[in-house]
């Protein structure tokens, strides 16, 4: 477990987006943009994530899903909201069943904008969020030792 | 059953069923039901195709009025018909399966609907 | 007597990009029943007609969904255009044919590599979706976007393509024919590939039609209807097959959906050819008053617009029927009698997009 901090596991989760974030999170992982390379790889199991990518808005109907999906997750984890509806609710801010961004349910590390958000900048998120988990997972190390 | 304009024709509540059979008996396909609201009054509106063919035939109801359920002769309309009642409050009576108000389990209550005319 | 269980599938689960959940009613192995349960997305963006005018709905429907954005906001035009009389130029008509047919080129790739990635082939997704990027890259030269493009408008488009850029895409698309037909030759004729695909997910022309399937799930059961027949844009002046398949099973969609990607490059060569030098946009004045819908065919089916104004700024109803909505009463019927392991697959086969059903 000591070397867990290199290679951090990805886990995206759908909540009320249109799709479009969604398709570049997948386009992220594809040979064009490739995210991998940074040590990253994409899961489909919350238990064996480490960076929780949420594309879209909060509803009533999926917020206990990822607030679900988030505690499944072992900690340390690192949450990152891709795409403005993420982190604001965005266009549909106005809409009768959006709740608004993911930090109304659970605590959010990184914020990428962008209607929809470009790979390039999911790709920053990603690499910021690989920064983050390693700082976490060494902060707990000194925790446990001290 | 009246001409409104190019395809969409007026139609009453009893003609409602026998149009369905006779659509269901000529092999059409049903392509979607809407409802809107307006003037005080429920429109119903349900589109058939066949082919290129469309064909649309509008019920008005009021508010409280029920509407007959066309979901045991198209099964389809089971989807269409709990989402009418569910972000309208369109009382559909007899439906094949009715899902209580849990299509979409949202939190509001008929959201389609201005305050007002709740 | 086998033992009955109920397996819940969904919301989030690896095969699905987007959260769906099925409660599967299971006889050991065998699926008796699929019962569908959505609103995961629902976001309720048909009641925005209160709060945004007609002409900021048209950024609103494109973002129903962000894999056929553009037909979205190019149906919702239409709509509008039909009930203020717009005489739409000629040249915006050819721009939306092009920039749809391309809308529908990247979605298929999408749902091949989906495909390919939902029977475990990792390799063709990558490939499927290496191609899809070209695509993507002559979007973001022609629009600014990659998925989300905001270039309908109300009466026209807003972007022109001049002519070098339209036939460099030509160029472009036909350099990709190759790696096209060497990647989709796989999906037609690997042995893993047909193993898992034919006669997987029976749906008789029959059903289809009692079902009201849409689209590719509705030519590949051999039923002959494409709304691009209809004329509607620039697709009066071109000259193009239906496809259909006798196959009715997944195998039949793919063929379907395959012969739709050469389908489109040949529209577009076509268009490019032909499309005229006039304005972009017409000028539209007033406010629209009265109803009309529209049907036009999106990737995955026949879409339906219906929107209704009164006169004023903000329009009285605005609905979209999306072709997954129409699919659904289909795949619950695909899915009965089939093994739980194809479930998967089968869900896929229908092309589903979840936040276009939801809206």
């Amino acid at each position: 477990m000591k070397n867990i901090h290199k290679s951090p596991w990805l886990l995206h989760y759908d909540g009320s987006s249109c799709n479009g974030c969604d398709i570049e999170v997948l386009a992220c992982t594809t040979p064009v943009y490739d995210v991998e390379r940074f040590g990253v790889v994409n899961t489909g199991n919350p238990m064996h994530a480490d960076i929780f990518l949420i594309t879209g808005g909060i509803n009533s109907q999926n917020e206990e899903v990822v607030r679900q999906i988030y505690e499944q997750m072992p900690n340390p984890k690192v949450v990152v909201a891709v795409g403005t509806c993420a982190c604001t609710g965005g266009i549909f801010k106005e809409c009768y069943n959006i709740k608004g961004g993911v930090d109304t349910v659970i605590p959010v590390d990184i914020y990428v904008p962008g209607c929809a958000a470009r790979p390039e900048s999911i790709i920053d998120g990603v690499v910021k969020a690989v920064g983050l988990f390693r700082e976490k997972h060494l902060k707990e190390k000194e925790g446990e030792k001290a | 059953m009246e001409e409104l304009q190019k395809d969409i024709y007026k139609i009453e509540k009893v003609e409602l069923l026998p149009v369905i059979m006779e659509k269901k008996n000529d092999y059409w396909r049903l392509l979607q039901i809407c409802c809107a609201f307006a003037d005080g009054k429920y429109e119903v509106t349900y589109s058939f195709a066949s082919g290129y063919e469309i064909a649309n035939y509008r019920l008005v109801v009021e508010k409280d009025e029920e509407v007959p359920s066309i979901s045991r002769v198209y099964k389809a309309a089971i989807f269409y018909e709990n989402e009418m009642k569910e972000l309208f409050g369109l009382n559909v009576e007899h439906m094949k399966v009715d899902l209580q108000n849990k299509l979409y389990r949202i939190d509001a209550e008929v959201p389609f609907m201005k305050e007002e005319d709740k | 007597m086998p033992k009955r269980s109920i397996v819940p599938f969904g919301p989030q689960h690896p095969v699905l990009p987007e959260p769906i959940h099925l409660d599967l009613v299971l006889e050991d192995e065998k699926v008796i029943e699929a019962i569908p349960s959505i609103g995961y997305v629902h976001r309720g963006l048909e009641s925005l007609v209160t709060k945004k005018d007609f002409n900021e709905m048209v950024y609103v429907t494109e973002r129903i969904c962000g894999i056929c954005s553009f037909m979205h906001g190019m149906g919702y035009s239409m709509a509008v255009e039909k009930i203020m009389n717009v005489e739409v130029p000629r040249r915006a008509e050819y721009l939306r044919t092009i920039w749809a047919e391309m809308s529908r080129i990247h979605s298929h790739l999408l749902w091949l590599g989906l495909l390919a990635d939902a029977f475990g082939f990792e390799s063709l997704f990558m490939q499927s979706w290496r191609l899809r990027e070209k695509i993507l890259d002559m979007f973001e030269i022609s629009t600014g976007g990659r998925v989300i493009f905001s270039v309908n408008k109300i009466g026209g488009v807003l972007k022109d393509m001049p002519a070098d850029m339209l036939n460099q895409f030509v160029s472009i698309l036909n350099d990709m024919e190759k790696d096209l037909r060497a990647t989709t030759k796989v999906f037609l004729e690997d042995y893993t590939v047909k193993s898992r695909l034919v006669g997987v997910g029976i749906l008789t022309k029959e059903d289809a039609i009692r079902r009201g399937a849409v689209g590719p799930m509705m030519r590949a059961s051999g039923i002959e209807v494409d709304m691009r027949k209809t004329g509607y844009a620039a697709y009066n002046d071109i000259d193009f097959e239906l496809i259909t398949s006798k196959e009715c099973d997944s195998y039949g969609r793919c063929c379907v959906r395959i012969d739709e990607i050469f389908q489109s490059i040949e529209i577009i060569r076509q268009a490019v050819k032909k499309i005229p030098d006039t304005e972009l946009s017409a000028t539209v004045k007033g406010f629209p008053n009265g109803e009309a819908f529209v049907r036009l065919e999106q990737p995955r089916g026949e879409a339906f617009y219906y929107v209704r104004a009164n006169g004023s700024k903000f329009l009285d109803r605005m609905r979209v029927r999306t072709p997954t909505f129409a699919n659904l009463p289909a795949l619950t019927q695909t899915l009965q009698g089939c093994q739980f392991a194809d479930v998967p697959l089968l869900i896929l086969t229908i092309d589903p997009c979840i936040s276009c059903t939801e809206r």
